[in-house]
C-alpha cells in the first residue's frame, strides 16, 4: 500500500483531480462534437455514477453484490412516480391511488425521494444481509433483487407490470451526468478517507483480525451499503430521466448489474482508478462493437454484424483482460502521486508503514 | 391422499432436477472452489446439441451430447479457469460469469434468441396410470436419474483413486499438491463429472419441456445456486438436500398459494432463500472445512 496516495488528504485531492479533470475535459469535448456522441458520453457518466456507487461498497467490504440494481428499479420508480405530470399520470397510470395522483415534484426533489426510497430500503435489508459474508452475502443480495423485481414486475396498478412505464421528465444531460459522476467519486474518496473506510478495508483483508481489534464489522460494512446504495440509486434515477422509460423486466436489469460490475472488475475493483478506468474502456468497446452491430458501410455495400456480436465480444474482452490481470487493468492501486507533491507527506508515512511491517 | 401422493411424487421429481443442478455445481465448487455460473450454459450447450442430433437414434444423440459437453468443460477449466485459479474467489465467480454472459451471445448469435421446440423422447411425456394416480414419465425418468447419478457420483468419490484424490484436494489442494496429487487432473475429472450431471439434466429438460432458449441456463444456475448455498456450499449432500427442499418449496407455494398470490411465488421462494441464509449462513449440513479459520 506504499504507492496508496488515499491515506492523506492531499492525495484525496490529488486522486479526484487526477481522475476528475480528464473525465471532465473527455466528456465535455465529446458531446460538444454533437447530439449521437453527446447521448453516449451520458450514458457513460450514468453507467461510471453507478459503478462508482457499486465501488463504495465492493471495493471497500470485498464483498460482491449482485443485488444493486434492485437499488436502481425503486429509486427510478419512485423519481417517476414524483415528477410525471399529473395530467399525463392519470393516463399511465390509472391504478396510482388518489394522493399519489396529484403529487408533481420538480425533478431534484423527486430524484432525492428516489434516492431516499432507496437508502431506506437499503438500511433495513442491510441490517440482515450484512450479517453474511462471502458467496452467501453475493447470492442474498442476488435473493433480494429477485424479490424486488418480481414485486415490480407484477404490481402493475404502480408500474404498469412488464409494459414499459414511459412519460418521465427528459432532462439527463451529459453536464448533469458529469456532475452526478464526479460528486459520487468525491464522495467514494471521502468515504474511503473516512475512517469508517479505513476499518471497512480492515474487515476486507482479514474479517476475524479486525473483529479481534474491536472493528464492528457488521456496522461498517452497513454505512457502506447504505452510502453505495444511494450513490446507485441516484444514477438510476438520472437513466431513468435520460432515457424518459423504465421497465422491469429482469434480464435487462441483469445485463446491466453484468455490465457495470463488469466495468469495475476490469479497471481493478479495489480503487476508484479502476472503476473510473474499466467504465472508459468498456463503455467505448461497447459503443464500439454498437456501432458494428448496426453495420457500416464500404463502398455499396453494407455490412451487418449478427446481432449478439456486441456482447459477446464484450464477454471476450472482459475474459481476456481478467485471465490476463485477475486483479484488474490498475491491479487495486491508484494513480501514484508524484515525488514532489508528497515528499514530506512520505516521509511520515514510510516510516509507519516501515514499523508496520516489522511489526509483522 | 391421492393429492398428497400426487403432491410428494411432483416435488420430488422437480427437486430430482434441481438437486443434479446444484450437484454438478456444489462438485465444482468443493474441488476448485469455483462458484461456477456458466454450468447453466453447459445444461444449454446440451440442449442444443440435441437439437441438432435429433435425427440419430437417441442414445446415439444423448452420448454426443455427453461428448460435447465433456469437451466445453474441459475446454472451459483449460481456457478460462486454469490460468486464474490462484486467484481470489471472487474473481473467479466474475470470470465464470464473464464465460456465461459469452456463451450466452454466442448461442445468440448462431441460433437466435428465440424459443426451440424439439420433441425428444416423445415416449416419455405420456403419462402412467399407477394405481389411480397420473404420472408424468418424465418424472419417473427425473427420480431415477437423480438416485442413480447421485448414488453413482458417492460410490465414484468414496471408492476410486481419483475419487480420494478430490477429496483431499477439496479439504487442502496445498497439501494435497505436496503429496504428489496431480491436481490439475482431479479438477479435470470434477469438470468431467459436472458435464455428465450438466448432460442429464439437458436430456431431463428437453424431455420435458420440449423448448429451449440460449437463455435457460439462467434460471437453473440460479436455482442451483440457491439450493447450493441452502444446502451447504461444497457439501454434496447438502446440494442434494437443497435441491430437493427447494423443488419442495416450488412445488409447495404452487399448490398453496392463492391465485393473486401465485405471480409472487418467485418472491417467497427467494425470500425463503434469505430468511434460511440469515438463520444458518453455512447452509444446512457445514463442513468443518468452509468455516474461515484463523
Amino acid at each position: 500500500m506504499r504507492n496508496d496516495p488515499t491515506h492523506s488528504w492531499q492525495g484525496i485531492v490529488w486522486t479526484f483531480l487526477v481522475l476528475g479533470i480528464p473525465v471532465a475535459v473527455a466528456a465535455l469535448l465529446l458531446a460538444a462534437t454533437g447530439p449521437v456522441l453527446s447521448r453516449v458520453v451520458t450514458d457513460a457518466l450514468i453507467k461510471l455514477t453507478m459503478v462508482v456507487g457499486l465501488y463504495i461498497f465492493i471495493g471497500n467490504s470485498g464483498i460482491f453484490s449482485f443485488g444493486h440494481a434492485a437499488f436502481i428499479v425503486v429509486g427510478s420508480y419512485a423519481s417517476a412516480w414524483m415528477t410525471i405530470p399529473p395530467t399525463f399520470k392519470k393516463v399511465i397510470l390509472p391504478g396510482l391511488p388518489a394522493f399519489m395522483q396529484s403529487i408533481h415534484l420538480d425533478p431534484f426533489t423527486g430524484g432525492l425521494v428516489g434516492v431516499l426510497l432507496a437508502v431506506v430500503l437499503a438500511f433495513v435489508i442491510g441490517l440482515a444481509l450484512m450479517r453474511l459474508a462471502g458467496i452467501a452475502a453475493s447470492i442474498a443480495s442476488f435473493a433480494f433483487f429477485s424479490v424486488i423485481v418480481v414485486i415490480y414486475n407484477n404490481w402493475t396498478g404502480w408500474t404498469k407490470g412488464t409494459a414499459s412505464l414511459v412519460g418521465l421528465p427528459v432532462y439527463a444531460g451529459p453536464k448533469l451526468a458529469l456532475a452526478a459522476a464526479l460528486i459520487a467519486m468525491l464522495l467514494a474518496l471521502l468515504f474511503q478517507y473516512s475512517r469508517y473506510g479505513l476499518l471497512l478495508r480492515a474487515t476486507r483483508e482479514d474479517a476475524v483480525a479486525a473483529r479481534a481489534a474491536g472493528v464492528e464489522v457488521e456496522r461498517m460494512r452497513l454505512i457502506a451499503f447504505v452510502v453505495s446504495a444511494a450513490v446507485v440509486a441516484a444514477g438510476g434515477v438520472l437513466q431513468g430521466h435520460f432515457n424518459g422509460a423504465l421497465t422491469t423486466t429482469a434480464n435487462v436489469h441483469l445485463n446491466l448489474t453484468f455490465l457495470i460490475l463488469a466495468m469495475l472488475v476490469v479497471g481493478g475493483m479495489r480503487s476508484l482508478a479502476g472503476a473510473v478506468i474499466g467504465v472508459a474502456i468498456l463503455a467505448f468497446v461497447a459503443e464500439l462493437l454498437r456501432q458494428l452491430e448496426r453495420g457500416w458501410q464500404i463502398g455499396d455495400v453494407t455490412i451487418t454484424a449478427p446481432s449478439g456480436l456486441g456482447q459477446v465480444g464484450l464477454g471476450i474482452v472482459m475474459l481476456v483482460v481478467l485471465i490476463s490481470r485477475p486483479q484488474g487493468l490498475t491491479k487495486g492501486r491508484e494513480i501514484p502521486m508524484p515525488g514532489w507533491l508528497s515528499r514530506r507527506e512520505r516521509q511520515g508515512d514510510a516510516n509507519l508503514i516501515e514499523s508496520t511491517q516489522n511489526a509483522r | 391422499m391421492d393429492l398428497l401422493v400426487q403432491f410428494i411424487i411432483d416435488a420430488v421429481s422437480v427437486g430430482g432436477l434441481y438437486a443434479l443442478t446444484a450437484i454438478g455445481i456444489g462438485l465444482i465448487f468443493g474441488v476448485v472452489g469455483l462458484v461456477n455460473f456458466a454450468y447453466g450454459d453447459f445444461v444449454m450447450i446440451g440442449a442444443y446439441t440435441i437439437l441438432l442430433t435429433i435425427g440419430f437414434y437417441w442414445p446415439v444423440t444423448i452420448l454426443i451430447a455427453a461428448l460435447v459437453l465433456i469437451m466445453v468443460a474441459l475446454a472451459a477449466d483449460f481456457v478460462a479457469f486454469r490460468p486464474v485459479r490462484l486467484a481470489s474467489p471472487e474473481t473467479l465467480m466474475i470470470v465464470s460469469f464473464a464465460l456465461s454472459y459469452t456463451i450466452q451471445y454466442t448461442y445468440v448469435m448462431m441460433f437466435g434468441s428465440l424459443a426451440r421446440t424439439v420433441n425428444f423422447l416423445p415416449a416419455m411425456s405420456t403419462n402412467l396410470e399407477i394405481m389411480g394416480i397420473r404420472i408424468a414419465g418424465v418424472s419417473i425418468l427425473q427420480i431415477v436419474a437423480t438416485i442413480v447419478l447421485t448414488g453413482a457420483l458417492a460410490a465414484f468419490i468414496r471408492f476410486t483413486r481419483i475419487g480420494y484424490q478430490m477429496r483431499a484436494v477439496s479439504e487442502n489442494p496445498t497439501m494435497a499438491r505436496l503429496v504428489g496429487v496431480d491436481i490439475n487432473k482431479v479438477i479435470a475429472a470434477a469438470f468431467i463429472a459436472s458435464a455428465l450431471l450438466a448432460v442429464t439434466v439437458s436430456v431431463l429438460y428437453v424431455a420435458q419441456t420440449g423448448t429451449m432458449t440460449p437463455f435457460l441456463g439462467l434460471n437453473l444456475t440460479i436455482i442451483g445456486f440457491v439450493a447450493t448455498v441452502i444446502g451447504g456450499m461444497g457439501s454434496l449432500v447438502g446440494c442434494a438436500l437443497g435441491g430437493f427442499l427447494v423443488g419442495f418449496l416450488t412445488t409447495l407455494l404452487q399448490l398453496a398459494l392463492p391465485a393473486d398470490l401465485q405471480p409472487f411465488r418467485e418472491a417467497f421462494v427467494f425470500g425463503a432463500v434469505v430468511l434460511m441464509l440469515l438463520l444458518r449462513p453455512g447452509g444446512l449440513i457445514m463442513l468443518a472445512t468452509a468455516r474461515e479459520r484463523i
